[in-house]
């Protein structure tokens, strides 16, 4: 298979799976009890109140042209305006993706070399003390909630050590100004990525150095540092690769939890608080850039093992 | 087309919501008719005792709040945030005092006729941040925009009983107000949650216009604001009640409790609004910030509709009544952060019937209205939700209360987004609750024929009659008797089984001074950060 029908399937999927979360989310949110004209009167459920916030909203409009008036406006870039505020979905986007971009880029800087060295280094002491110790201390750490790891840390080096501040409140978007006050949330976002990360590294690393071509390349006299870093590592690569990928998604889709307990405006909150509001459109422009986001991580992730492994071949 | 400017209404409920709604009419001290405040300190000016205030200094407050769909237009306040901004930016022209009765503040003296359906206000002499005088015009403008029926502003069921075409400016600071009928308690529409004065025609109605330069008559003025995070203000120095005394105040967003403390704690802010129980215990008294109880701020009930089974038969209710453990509920349900309730609202309020001996669990007497009224192994279907604070823990409380007295309550979880709606009109058995309000708008809203949110179903002709006697009654005294009469009526037989109070939980760092400790939540003294100081 060329490389180029490859990308053009795998493109032409992702388009697919595009169009299917839109669709998705349409419909799961068309079928939470209340819509954005309850959500919005809250406790004040007067119904010609509920009413009136309806038609303002255009909600009193059957599903279908709804949707389809969204599509309308999708198809010449326009995301559409938020329920709750009836400012541009855009504005949402652009504020809540600087914050959420500059917390994955830099648990993503640490996560490469932290993930790998720790896995590398269990492999190589496969069944002795290191070993044990970074696969022990990799399970334990990636048993803990974000939440309780995010509170832990907290109460240590922000309010009893005082070293760092406790949230990023007040600080705005521009954290980069502030770079202690990252340093927590980082350590929280990287904690268990980097623990699945290690663990992935050394189980592959360990199977393949037990494989026999490398055990035939032992007997050809190749030097240790090369079998391993050479031979073996890329091995190791392909199924950690794909689990880089869905860690960027991850972290970019908005880490709710860090994003409330460190106050991080990023795009998890922007989510949080449409989902409660019912605010369809920001919710479905969200589900477009998470969409979009996810299936050209993959592809660029299943391109990598491509590249990588050949032989494993990837589903397309 | 988006341009039409209805939609920004943040959520309340999850976030911590208010529920001064104040919706038509509302009680007031209208004894004294005319009110001459002019430039008199509020009777119950806050922060005595903290000793001298010190001007300057910035104060950093914490508020769960509304997300990237905030906004800054005072007529769309939801949420406590949005309540603390537009006190901040705004004016009202009366506000609730600490028992709720209608203080002035814009307006400095309300004089009513011998019908009680037209009232003369008399504005005092204050200044726009602008520099313009806020005039008759502005004011007639905001209820106008309020009001206007194309819109679905908060504030417009309380302004219903003003007729808005008749009442008109008699001068540059005098207005007539023409009502729909006799309202005795008029001044407390004046302080019906948003009905903030903004001058006339501001930004031409365009709610966008207050995001970027409101303009109010408030004791701060606007430097920035960025929805969700943070809104900056500095000190209005001709604030018509003494300028503030800090130079700048800094409202920001943490929807999460544990981060509003923890910046509390950090040093990062130092106001924390809305705290849980659980918090308070752990630093209170410790030394290192205060914990500032404001009390009767919510009340905590089960409403039981009276127009079905079983809960139309006046016995089985009265049984419901004498199977609530308080005591237990409020310390299981809030944690003891609060006080137990006797089935009325308002414990505490202006009007309030404390006369009515405190009811107590009796489940011999509950069991035997129950088997009058045939009612025996009854089952119960009590609606709930995460919606606020104490609804879940209540639930199962009052199920295992009930089940000593052979009454089998199944609890159903409601989605927290749209509880209020579904509780309304379904259902038999809810927990209900709700933020501080004059008593009478309590009636008016939830329990005569004709209220919106009428959750018990209490559809009475006389009762409602009764309501319109206290609203067209003069003098004070006559009308609490009325209020006096209507209260029994709730206390022997009505819908809300209301077992306690819930106190409304702030933290602040030991140098904030000048914080009020009695006014309930979303009252005049509440967030009342132009008389704070930092020591």
């Amino acid at each position: 298979m060329s490389q180029l029908s490859f990308v053009a399937r795998r493109l032409l999927l992702g388009v697919a799976q595009v169009a299917a979360v839109v669709l998705l989310v349409f419909a799961l949110t068309e079928a939470l009890p209340g819509d954005a004209a309850v959500a919005l009167a809250g406790d004040q459920p007067d119904p010609a109140r509920i009413e009136a916030i309806r038609e303002s909203l255009r909600l009193d409009q059957p599903a279908h042209q709804r949707l389809a008036h969204w599509v309308a406006g999708l198809s010449h870039g326009d995301l559409g305006t938020s329920l709750a505020s009836g400012r541009p979905v855009s504005t949402y986007l652009a504020d809540g993706v600087g914050p959420t971009l500059l917390l994955a880029a830099l648990t993503l800087a640490l996560l490469v070399p932290v993930g790998f060295g720790l896995g590398v280094l269990a492999a190589r002491h496969q069944g002795r003390l290191v070993d044990r110790l970074v696969s022990s201390a990799t399970l334990a750490v990636y048993a803990v909630p974000e939440f309780a790891l995010g509170v832990l840390l907290i109460t240590v080096f922000a309010l009893e050590l005082r070293w760092l501040p406790p949230t990023a409140i007040g600080y705005g978007p521009d954290l980069l100004a502030h770079p202690t006050a990252l340093v927590l949330p980082v350590l929280v976002l990287l904690a268990r990525p980097a623990c699945s990360l290690a663990r992935l590294v050394r189980a592959g690393m360990v199977e393949a150095l037990a494989s026999p071509y490398v055990a035939q390349a032992r007997r050809y006299g190749v030097a240790g540092a090369r079998i391993r870093y050479a031979h073996a590592l890329p091995n190791a690569l392909a199924p950690a690769t794909q689990q880089l990928a869905r860690t960027i998604d991850w972290l970019l889709c908005g880490v709710i939890v860090v994003e409330a307990l460190f106050v991080i405006p990023g795009l998890g909150t922007v989510l949080l608080n449409a989902v409660a509001e019912r605010d369809v459109p920001v919710v479905q422009g969200l589900a477009v850039v998470f969409g979009v986001l996810t299936v050209v991580l993959n592809l660029c992730a299943d391109l990598v093992v491509h590249r990588l492994a050949p032989r494993a071949g990837v589903a397309a | 087309m988006h341009d039409d400017p209805s939609r920004p209404f943040s959520r309340p409920d999850r976030r911590g919501f208010l529920a001064v709604t104040g919706a038509v009419t509302g009680a007031a001290a209208f004894g004294a008719l005319a009110l001459s405040g002019c430039g008199s300190p509020s009777p119950d000016a806050p922060g005595k005792g903290d000793g001298t205030p010190r001007r300057g200094g910035r104060l950093r407050a914490a508020f769960a709040g509304g997300g990237a769909s905030e906004t800054l237009d005072p007529h769309r306040t939801n949420l406590f945030a949005d309540a603390a901004r537009a006190k901040a930016l705004f004016d009202k022209l009366a506000d609730h005092g600490a028992d709720l009765s209608a203080q002035p503040r814009l307006a400095s003296t309300w004089e009513a006729n011998r019908t009680l359906d037209r009232w003369q206000v008399t504005l005092r002499e204050a200044t726009f941040h602008n520099g313009g005088p806020v005039t008759a015009r502005d004011v007639l403008y905001s209820y106008r925009r309020i009001a206007d029926p194309k819109q679905t502003f908060r504030a417009k069921a309380s302004l219903e009983p003003i007729d808005l075409d008749a009442s008109r400016a008699t001068g540059n600071r005098t207005i007539e107000f023409v009502l729909k009928r006799p309202t005795a308690e008029f001044p407390n529409v004046l302080a019906a949650f948003g009905a903030y004065i903004v001058p006339e025609d501001f930004g031409d109605g365009d709610p966008a216009a207050y995001d970027k330069e409101p303009v109010g008559s408030g004791p701060f003025r606007l430097v920035s604001f960025a929805p969700g995070r943070s809104t900056v203000l500095r000190r209005h120095d001709d604030h018509w009640d003494g300028a503030p005394h800090l130079d700048e105040l800094e409202i920001v967003v943490a929807n999460e409790e544990s981060a509003r403390v923890n910046a509390l704690l950090g040093g990062q802010v130092e106001y924390a609004h809305e705290l849980n129980p659980t918090t308070a215990r752990a630093h209170e008294g410790g030394g290192q910030i205060e914990i500032v109880r404001l009390r009767r701020s919510a009340m905590q009930a089960f409403a039981m509709k009276t127009d079905r089974p079983p809960f139309d038969d006046p016995r089985v209710r009265q049984a419901f009544f004498l199977i609530a453990d308080r005591q237990e509920l409020v310390d299981g349900a809030l944690s003891g952060a609060g006080e137990i309730g006797n089935d009325l609202f308002g414990k505490g309020y202006e009007y309030y019937a404390d006369g009515i001996p405190q009811r107590g669990q009796d489940l011999a007497r509950a069991r035997s209205l129950l088997r009058q009224a045939g009612a025996e192994g009854l089952r119960v279907t009590l609606n709930t939700s995460a919606v606020a604070a104490g609804f879940t823990e209540a639930a199962s409380i009052f199920r295992d209360q009930a089940k000593e007295a052979g009454v089998t309550i199944d609890i159903t979880m409601g989605s927290k987004d749209s509880y209020w709606s579904d509780i309304l009109d379904h259902g038999t058995l809810c927990c209900y609750r709700s933020g501080a309000m004059p008593i009478e708008a309590h009636i008016s809203q939830r329990l005569l024929t004709g209220s919106t949110t009428n959750a018990t179903k209490w559809h009475h002709a006389d009762f409602d009659a009764l309501y319109q006697q206290a609203q067209s009654t003069r003098d004070t005294s006559g009308r609490a008797a009325v209020y006096d009469r209507m209260q029994r009526r709730l206390h022997t037989e009505g819908g809300f089984l209301v077992w306690g109070f819930a106190d409304w939980i702030i933290g602040t760092a030991r140098r904030v001074r000048g914080v009020d400790r009695k006014a309930p939540a979303n009252t005049l003294n509440w967030a009342r950060f132009d008389k704070v100081w930092l020591a």
